[in-house]
């Protein structure tokens, strides 16, 4: 499994910390076997392109978008998600 | 009799393609998680007649929510003639996957991409037949909303079902394969069958995102809706209902007491101040409930309910609930049960059971009865709606309150990834039948246990037979002078004691009660209501039917849900004590101001 700190050549990000309005592709999903199973049914999978629509205030969720699905995801989750470094 | 199991993810159309087929009226809405218990019909394809189950969706066979447990389990234990799995046409890239993991169950399949209508808006290509080809299963195209493909939809169906092998059970064992395999199929089906145009023009849904999920202005826009909805409730409703109990009392006077001249004056009194009265009360609601559904039709299927809970997510952690749990406290408006219900796609049992116990705080279409009856009764009419509206804020701050206080003892650890679907508007089809639901629930809890509990306290208030009705010397005076000194401090009087307490099994007895306690139909009750109570005692009576346990139903529902008694006893006496203070409270502050 990948982490964003072991490596010392990719500088990873996660999706929390993606700009507005940037798309950047998934390179790894974290997180337990039945949370990650349900990341990925939810769209979000390794190779795809995402993107962050808004966040909510006070530290609420994210929308995302997946191709032609949107998501509602907490912050926390979407620590999960490590994104390929963006050119 | 052959099976056809209903499967899918969440919100793609399952239960609207079944309605279509089965003609039953099952509860349709634009939330992932509407249905989560079985619900089955028959209905006649070729030449037998065949059972199609609707179940909950589920992303995955792996999910462990209560929901997905039901679904998993129906497949588990019951011999099935054919799966016909739903699909978000617009979604193919992730719902596929479904599709392929249902493969390994080892049951035919008949795949039928649905919202057909907003694939080809998004100008979104499949190549069905292909596609059918490389799955080996056959795959149409339809839209279950409006109709589009049904016909050959049933055809398939009927044709494969007559050609089906006995039915199985699915052999779950295989399901959990590799995951990795299923990823590169899943990307290699969708790259060479289906076509997405890159989006240039902002979506309409966009477009309406910026101005409802606006970060300033999103939730004041959401509670003026809300003012606003009940605005309309009152000024279309109250002269439909005005109409109606008028109706009644020309027939009352004019057919039912000529009808029953010379009969024992007991049976009179039974008849015309018991059952006519009292359940013409309650039915004289009918055309505000059926009005407040249309509404609540429109916003279940808007697609507004994730957009609420993205709104109040972050507000919502802090009480210990996530944004899940304000969507159950809308749909609760309407009727606690499916909200309660609903809760099942929470997978860990703290915030289930922390959500489940401020849902019954919601304010429901039972409780809006007594509500708009008091308010229309005591309030000036431009007030009206906004004391109303100061019940749902009422409603709102008792749960919030009983989530801060309990949230430590009920904690979790549950994430939140939740879809946001398109914004959508029922047609005129789904409204209608939305309707006709809640019309024929209402009648049949008005026949019967509202009926029984009318009559109820028409015996209570009557007997002794002979003396002044609901006298101090009848068994209803005698029982509510047992409640006095719980009732007193907080502005009730005797007689509605006797109302209350029948309220317990449900709200809508509370009018009919008062109908038959005064001896009048609902025209005129508003008259003696008003004329006995001040606008503080009404209220406190309010706060009180807010927050006490809004029926039995509710109470059923809580045992089935929770498992547990402990936790059913403490979500109806928590409650009850709730609604004594504050009721208490407002009522002596009220007092101490001189109100
Ligand atoms: N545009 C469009 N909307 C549809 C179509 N079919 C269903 N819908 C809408 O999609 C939403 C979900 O429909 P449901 O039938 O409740 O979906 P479901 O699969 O039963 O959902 P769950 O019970 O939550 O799993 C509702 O708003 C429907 O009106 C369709 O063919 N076209
Ligand atoms: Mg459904």
């Amino acid at each position: 499994m990948f982490t964003s700190t072991g490596s010392v050549f990719t500088l990873s990000t996660t999706l929390n910390e993606l700009p507005l309005g940037q798309t950047a592709v998934i390179c790894a999903i974290g997180g337990d076997g039945e949370l990650r199973t349900r990341i990925q049914s939810m769209g979000l999978r390794v190779g795809r392109a995402v993107a962050v629509i808004r966040r909510s205030r006070f530290g609420g969720p994210l929308q995302v978008r997946i191709g032609t699905t949107d998501l509602l995801i907490r912050p926390q989750q979407a620590l999960l998600v490590e994104l390929e470094p963006l050119s | 009799m052959k099976r056809v199991a209903l499967l899918g993810m969440p919100n793609t159309g399952k239960s609207t393609f079944f309605n279509r087929l089965t003609g039953a009226a099952a509860k349709v809405g634009n939330w992932p998680g509407v249905t989560v218990d079985l619900l089955s019909a028959k209905v006649l394809l070729g030449a037998e007649m065949v059972e199609i189950v609707d179940l909950p969706g589920i992303y995955n066979l792996h999910g462990f929510a209560e929901d997905e447990r039901v679904a998993r389990r129906f497949l588990e234990e019951n011999a099935v003639d054919l799966l016909l799995v739903i699909v978000n046409a617009t979604q193919l890239d992730r719902q596929l996957a479904l599709v392929l993991q249902l493969q390994s169950l080892g049951l035919p399949i008949l795949v039928l991409l649905n919202m057909g209508d907003e694939a080809t808006r998004l100008g979104i290509q499949i190549d069905e037949s292909h596609l059918s080809a490389d799955l080996q299963i056959p795959v149409l195209t339809i839209s279950a909303k409006h109709g589009h493909g049904f016909g050959p939809a049933k055809t398939k169906l009927t044709e494969m079902l007559r050609s089906a092998e006995p039915a199985r059970k699915a052999s779950m064992t295989e399901v959990f394969a590799d995951d990795d395999a299923l990823e590169s199929r899943l990307d290699q089906l969708f790259e060479r069958n289906v076509n997405v145009p890159l989006t240039s023009s902002e979506r309409f849904s966009d477009r309406l995102d910026r101005i409802l999920l606006h970060p300033w202005f999103g939730l004041p826009m959401f509670f003026l809706a809300m003012l606003g909805m009940f605005e309309a409730v009152y000024t279309l409703g109250a002269p439909l209902q005005d109409a109606v109990a008028w109706l009644l009392e020309v027939v009352k006077a004019d057919a039912v007491t000529p009808a029953v001249i010379g009969w024992s004056p007991v049976l009179q009194s039974f008849l015309l101040d018991g059952l006519f009265d009292g359940v013409g009360t309650v039915l004289s609601f009918l055309p505000i409930i059926v009005l407040f559904f249309l509404f609540m039709a429109i916003v279940e299927d808007s697609g507004y309910l994730s957009r609420a809970a993205f709104l109040m997510d972050a507000f919502m952690s802090r009480l210990g609930l996530d944004g899940r749990a304000f969507v159950m406290q809308l749909m609760g408006f309407g009727c606690n049960v499916p909200a309660l219900m609903g809760t099942r796609v929470m997978r860990s049992r703290g915030l289930r059971l922390l959500t489940m116990l401020i849902i019954p705080f919601s304010l429901c279409s039972a409780r809006l009865q007594v509500f708009v009856f008091f308010t229309t009764a005591i309030f000036e009419p431009w007030a009206a709606p906004l004391v109303l509206f100061s019940l749902y804020v009422a409603s709102f701050l008792a749960a919030f309150m009983t989530a801060v206080i309990y949230r430590h003892r009920l904690t979790h650890a549950e994430p939140l990834l939740l879809e946001l679907p398109p914004y959508r508007f029922p047609t005129g089809a789904q409204m209608w039948l939305r309707g006709w639901r809640e019309v024929t629930h209402f009648l049949r809890e008005a026949s019967g246990f509202i009926l029984l509990g009318v009559v109820l306290v028409w015996f209570l208030t009557h007997y002794p037979f002979g003396i002044e009705p609901a006298s101090a010397e009848t068994l209803a005076g005698r029982m509510s002078a047992l409640f006095a000194p719980i009732f007193e401090p907080i502005g009730i009087d005797n007689l509605m004691t006797i109302a209350l307490i029948f309220g317990f099994v449900a709200k809508e007895i509370v009018l009919g009660a008062m109908a038959v306690i005064y001896g009048v139909g609902e025209g005129q009750l508003a008259g003696i209501v008003a004329g006995r109570t001040d606008w503080v005692q009404a209220y406190s009576f309010m706060l009180f039917v807010l927050i006490y346990t809004p029926c039995l139903s509710t109470v059923a529902v809580l045992k089935q849900e929770s498992k547990s008694w402990k936790f059913t006893a403490f979500a109806v006496g928590w409650p009850l004590f709730l609604a004594w203070s504050v009721s208490f409270i407002f009522y002596q502050g009220a007092r101490w101001l001189g109100l």
